[in-house]
Formats: C-alpha cells, sequence, structure tokens
C-alpha cells in the first residue's frame, strides 16, 4: 500500500536513517559525557565517540579527521569559512569570488564583509548554471583571498567544475572554498583530487540528524587557518568554540559511513527513478527541466510548467506530494527563486517551476503517483489559466501590455 | 503556509471558470497582473443591456491558489448585480470571506482590479462613459 504524503523535497532535508539514529541514543543516555572533560570515562568516551565520528566525516571526502571542525551546520560553516578567511587573510587582501547562484548562507555573508570593506565579484552563469572559467581566469587577481564556488547547486543540482575552479584560485594564491551542503554524501567527493582547500556541508542532508554539519579546513600544502567567529572555550583546535554536540557528532559520523558504502548504490538507483520522473512529466506540453542534464546529481530535477503558477500548481498535490517551489507568491516578495532568474529564466517560467528531490527511501511507487498527480494537476490548472488560453489561441504574451503591480 | 479551508473549497471546486465571447458588446473583459509577477487574472461579465445586470461571469486565473479562490468569489458575487452594484465590491470583502493572510491581500486586490476593469471594458464598448477609478494601494 503506497503511504501518503510522499517526500520528495530531500534537497530540503533527509529523514535520518534509523541505522544513525541507533547509534545515537546510547549518546543521550549511558555515554551522555562531556567530550572536554578530560578527567574521568564519562568524557572519555565521548571524545573517543567523537574522535571515531570524526575520521568517518572526513573519510567521506579525503580528508582527515584532524581537518574537520565540526559546527552546528552548513550555514555556520559558510560563515566561519568566509569570515573567518577574510580577517586570517587580510594581509593578503580583500577580494572574494562568488557566484549569484550561491546559497544566501555564501551571499548574504559575502554581502555582509562588503559593508567592512570587502570586494566581492559575483560572477554569472550561462542558462545551465555553469560559470565561465575565462571569466573566472580574468577577475582572480593577486588580492584574491578566495574564490566561493558550491559543489552542486540546491536548486537545480548543477555540479560545478571544481577542480578547474581551484586551479584557477591557486594560480593567484587564493583559497578554494565550496559549500558542498547537497553533493556530500550524494556524489564522490575527493578534497585533495578537488583541489579544495575548505568545504561545508552537513549531516541533516545525508540521512542524519539536524544540527550538527562540519567546514573541512586544509591542514597540508597549504596549511589553511580561520579566525574564529565565536569566542570561548577554544574547542575545535580553536577555530569554533561550544560543547560539542556529541550524539549529533556521532550520528553524522554514521551517516558519512553509509554514505560511503551506499552512495553508489544510491546514486544509481536514484538517477534511474528521477529520470523517469522528468522523462514522463516532459511529455507534458510546454514543460522544461531547468539547469544542466549533464552534470547534475543524481537526485534533483527541476522543471518548469509553463503558463501554470508553482504554488498553485503545488496546491493541488501538496497535501500528499512535497516539493518544492520556484515561486513565492508573497506580497513581501513576489520574486521568484532567485538562482532560476540568475540562470536567465524568463520570470514566467520561474514562477512556474517544481524541485523534486528524491532520496534513499524513494520508491518506484511514489514516483508512478507523482508523475499521475502532477500531470493531472498541471492539466487542471491550465484549464483555469487565461496565459494557456491565449498560448493556444496563438498570442505571443509578450504582445501583450500588462498592468504590472 | 497553510490555506483557509474557503480558499481550499473554491481551490478544489472554482466556480464560474472559463471564457465568454469577448467580441460580443454584452460582454466586459478585464486582464489584469503580468505573468513576471506570478498572477495574471482574466474576469469577464456579460450584463443584460435592458437592466444593467450582470447575467452571467466567467474567469482564467494564472496564480497561486489564492488568486484562483479570489476569482472564484468574484464571480459568484457579481451574478445578479448591476454594474453600478458591482463596482461597491471591496477587496477586503473577499479578504474577509476567504481569510486570507497579510500575504495574500493582494490576490484579494487583483480580484477587485479585475472586476472594475470588466466593467470599464463594458462602459466603453456600449459608449457609456469611462469610470474614474482611483487607484488602489500598490501591491
Amino acid at each position: 500500500m503506497l503511504k501518503l504524503p510522499i517526500y520528495l523535497d530531500n534537497s530540503a532535508t533527509t529523514p535520518a536513517d534509523p541505522r544513525v539514529v541507533d547509534t545515537m541514543v546510547p549518546y543521550f543516555y549511558e555515554h551522555f559525557g562531556n567530550a572536554a572533560s578530560r578527567s574521568h570515562p564519562f568524557g572519555w568516551e565521548a571524545e573517543d565517540a567523537v574522535d571515531q565520528a570524526r575520521e568517518r566525516i572526513g573519510k567521506l571526502i579525503g580528508a582527515t579527521d584532524k581537518e574537520i571542525i565540526i559546527t552546528s551546520g552548513a550555514t555556520e560553516a559558510d560563515n566561519l569559512a568566509i569570515k573567518g578567511v577574510y580577517d586570517m587573510y587580510s594581509r593578503k587582501g580583500n577580494h572574494i569570488v562568488t557566484v549569484t547562484t550561491e546559497h544566501k548562507a555564501v551571499l548574504d555573508t559575502c554581502k555582509h564583509l562588503e559593508k567592512q570593506g570587502a570586494q566581492i565579484t559575483y560572477l554569472k552563469t550561462d542558462a545551465e548554471g555553469n560559470i565561465d572559467l575565462n571569466e573566472l581566469e580574468t577577475v582572480v587577481t593577486d588580492k584574491t583571498i578566495m574564490v566561493a564556488v558550491m559543489y552542486a547547486n540546491n536548486e537545480i543540482g548543477t555540479i560545478a567544475p571544481i577542480r578547474q575552479i581551484a586551479d584557477i584560485a591557486h594560480k593567484k594564491g587564493a583559497l578554494m572554498f565550496s559549500d558542498a551542503t547537497q553533493a556530500a554524501g550524494k556524489i564522490s567527493i575527493d578534497v585533495d583530487r578537488d583541489g579544495i582547500d575548505l568545504m561545508a556541508f552537513t549531516a541533516h542532508k545525508m540521512y542524519g540528524p539536524k544540527g550538527v554539519g562540519a567546514l573541512y579546513v586544509r591542514r597540508k600544502n597549504p596549511r589553511v587557518k580561520v579566525t574564529a567567529q565565536m569566542d570561548g572555550g577554544g574547542h575545535e583546535r580553536g577555530m569554533r568554540s561550544g560543547t560539542l554536540n556529541v550524539p549529533g557528532i556521532v550520528g553524522f559520523g554514521k551517516a558519512a559511513e553509509l554514505a560511503m558504502m551506499e552512495m553508489e548504490i544510491d546514486a544509481a538507483r536514484l538517477s534511474v527513478m528521477r529520470d523517469r520522473l522528468e522523462n514522463e512529466l516532459c511529455k507534458i506540453e510546454e514543460s522544461y527541466v531547468n539547469g544542466n542534464r549533464r552534470s547534475r546529481l543524481p537526485h534533483i530535477t527541476n522543471i518548469s510548467f509553463k503558463y501554470v503558477e508553482g504554488e498553485g500548481l503545488m496546491m493541488a498535490f501538496n497535501q500528499n506530494i512535497a516539493v518544492s517551489s520556484g515561486s513565492a507568491c508573497t506580497s513581501a516578495s513576489l520574486e521568484p527563486s532567485y538562482v532560476l532568474k540568475a540562470l536567465g529564466l524568463g520570470d514566467d517560467l520561474a514562477h512556474s517551476s517544481i524541485r523534486f528531490s528524491l532520496g534513499r527511501f524513494t520508491t518506484d511507487e511514489q514516483i508512478q503517483y507523482t508523475i499521475d498527480h502532477v500531470t493531472k494537476a498541471v492539466n487542471k490548472l491550465r484549464d483555469m489559466s487565461p496565459l494557456w488560453e491565449m498560448f493556444k489561441q496563438g498570442i505571443d504574451l509578450n504582445s501583450i501590455e500588462w498592468a504590472e503591480h | 503556509m497553510a490555506y483557509s479551508k474557503k480558499v481550499l473549497e473554491h481551490y478544489e471546486n472554482p466556480q464560474n471558470v472559463g471564457t465568454l465571447d469577448s467580441k460580443k458588446n454584452e460582454v466586459g473583459t478585464g486582464l489584469v497582473g503580468a505573468p513576471e509577477c506570478g498572477d495574471v487574472m482574466r474576469l469577464q461579465i456579460e450584463v443584460d443591456p435592458a437592466t444593467q445586470k450582470i447575467v452571467d461571469a466567467k474567469f482564467k486565473t494564472f496564480g497561486c491558489g489564492s488568486a484562483i479562490a479570489s476569482s472564484s468569489v468574484a464571480t459568484e458575487w457579481l451574478k445578479g448585480k448591476t454594474i453600478d452594484e458591482a463596482l461597491t465590491i471591496d477587496n477586503m470583502d473577499i479578504v474577509e470571506e476567504l481569510a486570507l493572510p497579510p500575504v495574500k491581500i493582494h490576490c484579494s486586490v487583483l480580484a477587485e482590479d479585475a472586476i472594475k476593469a470588466a466593467i470599464q471594458d463594458y462602459r466603453k464598448k456600449n459608449n457609456m462613459p469611462e469610470l474614474q477609478l482611483e487607484e488602489k494601494i500598490v501591491h
């Protein structure tokens, strides 16, 4: 029996894997100690557990345990990386290069630094979400301290050529930082192979618990340092103070270990299901896939159904199918997704987009249900859409003088 | 955001979806909003020239559930009213009827604008003096 509602919003968060939760539970009860308590077995047990988890987290991305700074999540890791490097490397320069399609945790941190005198270059992307490497080469200078490019985009799944970007950064002595929140645990990442100096990621997008993430900080070639953004007990090699969230870290470690073992199988299975969903939904007239279809995460598809509005469309099935929309129809912001707009999508297509993100627990049956019900909803909404009627009558919507409000 | 029961009802079973012949003199058409803003509402009325009563009303809307529900309510209310009475429909009546949250008030404003635009169109077609409409709040 198909159980409703169906969860296809795994890019927002994933359910914790039961195997992860099982490893966490003892660290709430019998092994509740503070990992910083050096004077008794409670502390030693907690510290051992954290050490083991840290090693697993590091292994997932080809790093050593000493290079993993535990944070409360990817947003904190993004902040620590960018602000921490800005403070630490002020003698080299004040220039950071990033991209308009980055997550707000990166963009808003950059904007914050701009107010303090940082110079930020925001690279634009092409229609598929790719940056122009030649342009990158021209904007990186000796004053550039960091190039910040996400490993894979959260809305469209496009994967960036991180190694090539890192090479360009390194030529000018800039550090390569990547927000790998969506990519970590989903596709193979190796910080040495990829040339990454700092990387942010989080547990709850890889079937781990919420509230725990990590910043990878390279220790060798070069040795990277970040200035702590929070004062306190000097935990995490002085880069991030605060009592360690031991159960969370243990869960993160287990999630990383499972991801490492099951990533390939998961990715193969998910991309088959994703492609089926995408192909079937693209049989609907005037539907378009957003992003780069050649280089992207295996579990995401972002589709625009032209002439229907995303939020209105979602309402037809969101009691039963959980997805997210690029449309934001609120008076505070009539703006659709800034990521889709940055791809050069017209506002009409951006308003019409839905992101489907699959996960470890997605089934074929759920995909079939989604195909059927989304197709039905698009047709229902189009029957109600004046734009669809005009399109069918051959009226060019651009020829109409809209009363913009 | 959770929708109110009334919005859900109108969304599930929208009243008066359709198209009237915009070429007919008895039909007034109002097309408001813009695709870029994520809302376009087309509201049409058919008026009995003898009584000036609205005998039929239809809509098609591109927008969120609240926009669709607002159009549905508006067309329901229009039927049976004279075109002068119809002008008294205020967007806040729709807000109240559908229990729209503040972020969705612009949907009701759009519906009011669509009503006025449809009446205006009918008046123009039938050589009646144009209405002097005051601008609603910016939304």
